[in-house]
């Protein structure tokens, strides 16, 4: 946030709020979104600005609204399992695993250990795959579109892989209550391990090209800083917090699936601006890549990759609630899960991290912004309206 | 800020040198990766119209619909899935769940139609580019969302079973029947093909449902003799359940028996619904067994007076004096008859419709007869030295036993037969002690036993010898008996026959043993129907004929069971007693649309 001036021909704040009077022709009201496909127009920003400076900021979601969770109070426990993973579009992933650990934790059910060590995989697969799409934004969004266009291909190479192992490029639909679906096509574990070295090739340009780029930094430095402090008021985690040296990560702190049987370390910033939270992304998929390399090593090389469950037609799960949560790319993904001992859940309550950060915090740090580096910022917060509204 | 983030951008250049990840022209297309989920194909033959895709798809994007060439037929609802690619999401769980294996995803996901409705088809009834395409998603091994394999049943070793007349099938416990119940996808298939039509997907419901009285009621709609049919029924509709497709059929006849298992007699009164009130019309069943129980129970709920004749000392007809007790516990057959006793039905019993009382009477004072008088007479051999003593009928030993008679059978035992008498005969014979072999005349996949059956007896020791026609008895050391046969070659028939047994000529084998057991069938006696009423019926082949509803040649008289249909089994004359109390209801007039 800009520094009060002296003389500022803002209008002051108080309590945070900005004093401003829109009749008095020196401001002016204007809408970013709803009408742009991608990340920063899913939802709206109502802006108001003095010149191209934005005083307020409005967010207003409910564009993207589907009612997953009203949805899946109607359908048996197995026929939610190809609804979850729509929730949030780049990373279907984690809702995949959360519903499917959520119900496993409800009827009781243990997977098998080699299922744990391959949903791990594909969460990591999906976290770099995330990732990727999301550098296309963030360079894109500061002009830089060449960018953008590497790290996409990418990101299809990486669905490639997707494909040959779930069937579905986008919705794999893979880690279903019980285990996974399939086990590895043949071959397929070095045509990952071959396309680890691609990515990897292609970040270092992307840190030449993005990082040691003097326009990025001027633009990026600086822009919508969260402090410390501000990690628990507006209950900001993932890389956001991370960034701002808060070294919190779901994966450490509560280890699920195998993360307890991997090594790393939680990668931490000095200042989260939408600069330093890049640079913590880009190291936490260097870090993926290791951690992939190390379940390709680690894990069981046989074994089976799904329990029996009881007929899913007329699967009763016993009365009961849980919550569990996973580290995705942009923090705490997390699924309540409440059963009435019925063949349905009665309740389904989704937690994507972009919630708290796409709204609060959005409105919070877009005041005293350039209105060109609006997409940036939102950007750099690394937010998925699909997740948001659910 | 260094000269570093000045330059380092430059870098990008490089890749101007590098060739381009892009397809380039000519437009290339891709296919979809080996397990891609793309658009389905079904094996149409294979598929069964089970629907059991239908059930499970969260879109509603499956439609089970008439697909012309197909026909309805046992196991196969002559249905199709068709589906609505508006509304799939490609999840492929239809092709998970598919009992046949019959579903399945091609990976072809381009298609360019300007209808929109070509895009809702018959996979496989409507003929598509990708239908024989091998690449696309299948249920991967490792994987499955049914059980194939039925929760096995505890029963006797054949060391234990062969020495004694203890029920051999013991039954499930309630963990066990919970968990077969479970395997149910309950598509209903079987409904169409139990010759009752029972509701077994309802009732094994009730069983998940630990609702016994429900599953009671559901049971007792269709069938008043469920705990003998939940022991020896011959269980077509397993033969035709869509997971025996998979795997195992579903237990679904010892699941019967495991509801009635669970329900004291004395309780029955409580769920079931009571007779409605008296009507003032009296009906007149002939035969206690299934057909006659069936016929006086439902003819009894709706407020008929019934009484039953029977010419043995105890009801049930063939189930008690048939079928031995390792299979049938007596006092299970009581707990039939008696809950249909305390319904309000009169059973006569000891009481010989033709020597007791005269046919022409009942004729008279009742408002209509029903009969299901069974099959008692033996066929002979029809060869010398049939009429030796040791030569005796499967039928009549058994109805020995039932009567509490030790069977005069000696140590060594030839059983003549294929079929279930014979079955029977064999190994009740070994519970007395006697080394049985049985003789068949064709090879053992042409028995008429069940199969289970067949194992059983050679798992107690009976030895089976197939191809063997008996050709002559004759006497021999002291009360010893001979029995000479000759082996048989199969000949072929023509299409959709049987291969016939042919004696081959110079063949001859003998055996020495102390009794010769026939059992190769059994046929009706008529005599005690007079002249007068037996003209207006009429008989093919030794079978009363009726129609729909039982109704023989003389409107006011009813036949059914074994005398009438060829399956000539007990729940086939259940069917017929109940169909014929919808008759007589229908003929006297009574018949109210519920
Ligand atoms: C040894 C054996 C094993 C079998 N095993 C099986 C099996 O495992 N599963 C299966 O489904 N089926 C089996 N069956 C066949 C089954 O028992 C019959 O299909 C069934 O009992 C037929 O019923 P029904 O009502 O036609 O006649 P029946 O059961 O034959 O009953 C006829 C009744 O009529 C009475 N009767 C006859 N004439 C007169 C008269 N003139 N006056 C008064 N009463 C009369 C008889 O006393 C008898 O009680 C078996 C049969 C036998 C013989
Ligand atoms: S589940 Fe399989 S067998 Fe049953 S209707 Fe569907 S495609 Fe046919
Ligand atoms: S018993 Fe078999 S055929 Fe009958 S409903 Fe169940 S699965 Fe279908």
């Amino acid at each position: 946030m800009v520094k009060e001036k002296e003389n500022s021909k803002f209008p002051p704040l108080v309590d945070g709020k900005s004093q401003y009077d829109l009749t008095s022709g020196k401001y002016l009201r204007v809408w970013q979104g709803p009408q742009h496909p991608g990340i920063t127009g899913n939802m709206s920003l109502e802006l108001t600005i003095c010149g191209d400076e934005i005083i307020d900021c409005k967010t207003h979601v409910g564009y993207l609204h589907r009612g997953f969770e009203k949805l899946m109070e109607r359908r048996k426990y197995i026929q939610c399992f190809p609804v979850v993973c729509r929730i949030c579009v780049p990373e279907p992933d984690f809702n995949e695993y959360l519903f499917a650990a959520c119900t496993e934790e409800l009827a009781g059910i243990q997977i098998p250990e080699r299922a744990e060590w391959i949903r791990t995989l594909n969460l990591e697969m999906a976290r770099l795959t995330s990732f990727l799409m999301w550098i296309g934004g963030q360079a894109g969004s500061f002009g830089m579109g060449t960018i953008g266009q590497w790290t996409v291909t990418l990101r299809d190479y990486m669905l490639d892989l997707f494909e040959e192992l779930t069937g579905g490029r986008i919705y794999h639909m893979y880690m279903l209550p019980g285990g996974v679906r399939a086990d590895f096509p043949p071959g397929w574990i070095n045509k990952l391990l071959d396309t680890l070295k691609t990515v990897e090739k292609t970040l270092d340009d992307v840190e030449l090209a993005m990082m040691h780029n003097a326009v990025f930094k001027m633009r990026a430095k600086g822009l919508g800083i969260i402090t410390p402090d501000m990690v628990d008021k507006y209950g900001i985690t993932g890389p956001n917090a991370r960034a701002a040296g808060v070294a919190r990560d779901i994966r450490k702190d509560s280890p699920y699936l195998v993360y307890d049987k991997l090594d790393f370390e939680i990668v931490t910033g000095t200042k989260s601006d939408a600069y330093g939270r890049c640079e913590v992304r880009i190291k936490e998929m260097y870090q993926s890549i290791d951690l992939i390399r190390q379940i390709v090593e680690k894990m069981p090389k046989e074994g089976p990759f799904f329990t029996k469950l009881p007929n899913v037609l007329h699967w009763r799960i016993p009365a009961g609630h849980t919550y569990k949560r996973a580290e995705c790319t942009r923090g705490e993904y997390g699924f309540y899960v409440q059963s009435d001992g019925s063949d349905k859940p009665r309740r389904t309550y989704v937690r994507g991290p972009s919630y708290t950060h796409a709204v609060a915090l959005m409105e919070h740090l877009a005041i005293r912004t350039n209105i060109a580096d609006t997409a940036g910022l939102m950007v750099s917060l690394h937010t998925y309206p699909p997740e948001i509204e659910r | 800020m260094s000269l570093k983030d000045i330059i380092a951008p430059f870098s990008v250049w490089k890749r101007a040198l590098e060739k381009p990840y892009t397809n380039r022209k000519p437009i290339e297309t891709r296919p979809g990766a080996d397990r891609y989920r793309g658009f389905h194909q079904n094996a149409i033959d294979q598929c069964i119209g089970c629907g059991t895709c239908e059930e499970i798809c969260q879109n509603n994007a499956i439609d089970l619909v008439p697909l012309e060439g197909k026909t309805s037929s046992h196991g196969d609802s002559g249905l199709r899935p068709k589906i609505d690619y508006g509304r799939c999401c490609w999840c492929a769980l239809c092709v998970d769940i598919c009992p046949t294996g019959s579903l399945g995803m091609s990976n072809e996901y381009i298609w360019i139609t300007t209808d929109p409705e070509d895009f809702r088809f018959i996979p496989g009834g409507e003929s598509k580019p990708w239908d024989d395409r091998a690449e696309g998603y299948r249920r991967a091994e490792g994987y499955d969302l049914l059980e194939a394999e039925r929760v096995e049943m505890p029963m006797l070793s054949f060391e234990e079973s062969q020495k004694s007349f203890i029920e051999m099938v013991q039954g499930y416990s309630k963990e066990q029947a919970m968990e077969e119940a479970d395997r149910c996808v309950a598509c209903g298939i079987c409904i169409a093909t139990c010759p009752a039509h029972m509701d077994v997907p309802a009732y094994i419901e009730a069983i998940r449902n630990d609702d016994m009285g429900e599953g009671l009621k559901i049971v007792y709609n269709a069938n008043p003799l469920p705990a003998s049919c939940g022991r020896v029924c011959s269980h077509a509709c397993e033969y035709v359940c869509a997971m025996k497709h998979k795997g195992e059929a579903i237990s679904i006849r010892w699941l019967k028996r495991y509801i009635i298992d669970q329900i004291y007699l004395g309780d029955y009164k409580e769920i079931l619904k009571s007779a409605d009130e008296s009507n003032g019309k009296k009906i007149a069943v002939i035969g206690s067994g299934p057909g006659g129980l069936s016929a006086a129970y439902y003819l009894r709920l709706l407020g008929y007076e019934i009484t039953v004749f029977d010419a043995n000392e105890k009801a049930g007809g063939m189930l008690r004096y048939g079928i031995p007790e390792y299979r049938l516990p007596y006092e299970q057959v009581d707990k039939d008859v008696e809950y249909i006793r305390q319904l309000g039905v009169t059973i006569n019993q000891d009481l010989k419709i033709g020597v007791d009382r005269d046919f022409k009477s009942l004729y008279d004072e009742y408002d209509a007869i029903f009969f299901s008088t069974g099959l008692k007479d033996p066929y002979g051999l029809e060869i010398a030295g049939e009429d030796l003593p040791g030569v005796q009928s499967g039928l009549d030993i058994l109805d020995e036993v039932t009567k509490g008679k030790t069977p005069d059978i000696g140590k060594s035992v030839v059983v003549v037969g294929g079929g279930n008498v014979a079955m029977d005969a064999a190994r009740t014979s070994r519970r007395y002690g006697a080394e049985v072999t049985i003789l068949y005349r064709r090879r053992e996949v042409d028995m008429p036993a069940d199969e289970e059956e067949i194992h059983e007896s050679q798992g107690e020791g009976c030895k089976l010898v197939t191809q063997a026609i008996p050709l002559r008895v004759e006497k021999g050391d002291s009360t010893r008996l001979k029995l000479f046969f000759g082996m048989a070659e199969m000949v072929d028939q023509g299409e959709g026959q049987r291969p016939k047994p042919v004696l081959i000529e110079g063949s001859e084998e003998v055996i020495e043993c102390d009794s010769v057991i026939t059992a190769i069938g059994q046929e009706a006696d008529y005599s005690f129907i007079p002249e007068e009423i037996g003209k207006n019926l009429v008989f093919n082949r030794g079978m009363v004929q009726i129609n729909e509803f039982r109704q023989t040649g003389d409107s006011k008289i009813f036949a059914g069971g074994d005398i009438a249909n060829r399956k000539r089994d007990a729940i086939s004359a259940i069917a017929d007693g109940h169909s014929a109390a919808k008759g007589i209801d229908i003929y006297l007039t009574n018949f109210k649309e519920k």
